[in-house]
């Protein structure tokens, strides 16, 4: 009984680990790719190569805090703090995503600052 | 395998790994910010005139639509209308007089007759005269009219502040040092209101409020005009993304 509970194991692992790890890489090769034309200032494309990536990998919090910069740079505000608020949550201590999201905090405050009308 | 090759593979690993988590790249960004009010009806634009009040030692009548005339020339696809600056403060005293009102009193001349935000309050119902603008606009062929009120008012304030102290050390090196000191400031605070009204209607469309303060150490003679352009820089984006679609330029990091 209780080899074949080892097995079952075994089985779940040897199958869910590889899983895990090729949506890893593929969403790694998709955030690099939308890093390289984002750097040719291609920002459609590489927003929407950020948003392959979270959709392989929803825990990838470097994916999650491109696609945030890319919305923002398609002034796309709303889903821009969608994508910085998730990319802190999976990664709260990383100082590169909290000043992002605090650079991007003051222009989406003065975008929304009060109106009189 | 000795231990010191186990030791170099280990940290060598370690660098990898570390070097593989800080993949980042910095990027330069020009975030839009899109304009607060569609303008696409006009194509001319009036900055007509506004209730100035405060100090004395400036008319921040003319001078704010005479800077907001040249920033919507260089920076708004709008056209320009040059035209007269309106007196609004008058406007209001003539129209209070024609009412029944006493007299607004000639001396002393050069005395504001707003100073306050509570005058200025006596006067703002202006803004809500449509047959007036509509009036205005029909004058200038239905243009997008630009007004408000300007207040400038002058500041001082004191109390403890902190300065960076310059030093040498034993070595000669330059060094800082911070000290907390009593200071006397002086300086100016500026709140416009702009107002955007429809030339077609006479009707308002928007209306936003700014307030910058600048101060100055009691020693620094700042003339009033330069501090009240210091003042209208910071706040001139503020006044353009009303009317068009601006670019905030930055950095971010992209994260592998």
């Amino acid at each position: 009984m209780r080899t074949r509970l080892w097995l079952v194991m075994a089985l779940i692992i040897g199958v869910t680990v590889p899983a895990f790890a090729d949506r890893r890489s593929d969403a790694k090769a998709q955030v690099e790719f939308g890093i390289s034309v984002a750097q040719k200032g291609l920002w459609k494309e590489a927003t929407h190569r950020w948003e392959k990536a979270v959709e392989l990998d929803p825990t990838y919090g470097a994916a999650w805090n491109n696609l945030g910069i890319g919305y923002e740079q398609l002034g796309q505000f709303a889903e821009a703090r969608k994508a910085y608020d998730k990319a802190l949550e999976l990664e709260p201590n990383n100082n590169f995503i909290r000043n992002n999201y605090d650079l991007f905090r003051e222009i989406y405050d003065r975008q929304n600052r009060r109106r009189d009308r | 395998m000795t231990a010191r090759t186990v030791a170099a593979i280990a940290s060598l690993s370690v660098a990898l790994a570390s070097a593989g988590c800080l993949s980042f790249y910095e990027i330069a960004v020009e975030t839009p910010i899109h304009a607060k009010l569609d303008v696409t009806p006009f194509q001319r634009v009036l900055v007509a005139g506004f209730l100035a009040g405060g100090t004395k030692t400036i008319d921040p009548n003319t001078e704010t639509a005479r800077l907001l005339r040249s920033q919507l020339r260089s920076k708004s696809e709008l056209k320009v209308i040059d035209a007269d600056v309106v007196s609004l403060v008058e406007e209001v005293d003539k129209r209070r007089q024609a009412a029944g009102a006493p007299p607004v009193p000639l001396e002393p001349t050069d005395e504001p007759r707003i100073k306050n935000e509570k005058d200025l309050q006596d006067y703002e119902q202006i803004f809500a005269d449509v047959d007036y603008w509509k009036k205005i606009g029909e004058e200038y062929q239905s243009p997008l009219i630009v007004t408000g009120s300007v207040l400038f008012t002058e500041l001082s304030k004191s109390g403890m502040v902190s300065r960076l102290r310059q030093f040498t050390d034993q070595m000669g090196r330059p060094q800082y040092q911070e000290v907390r000191e009593y200071s006397s400031l002086r300086g100016f605070a500026l709140t416009p209101k702009f107002v955007f009204i429809d030339g077609r209607t006479g009707a308002q469309l928007y209306s936003e409020s700014f307030h910058e303060e600048a101060l100055y150490q009691e020693t620094q003679n700042t003339p009033a005009l330069s501090s009240y352009f210091e003042l209208m820089d910071k706040l001139l984006p503020g006044f353009l993304n009303t009317l068009s679609t601006q670019k905030i330029k930055g950095t971010r990091v992209l994260l592998k």
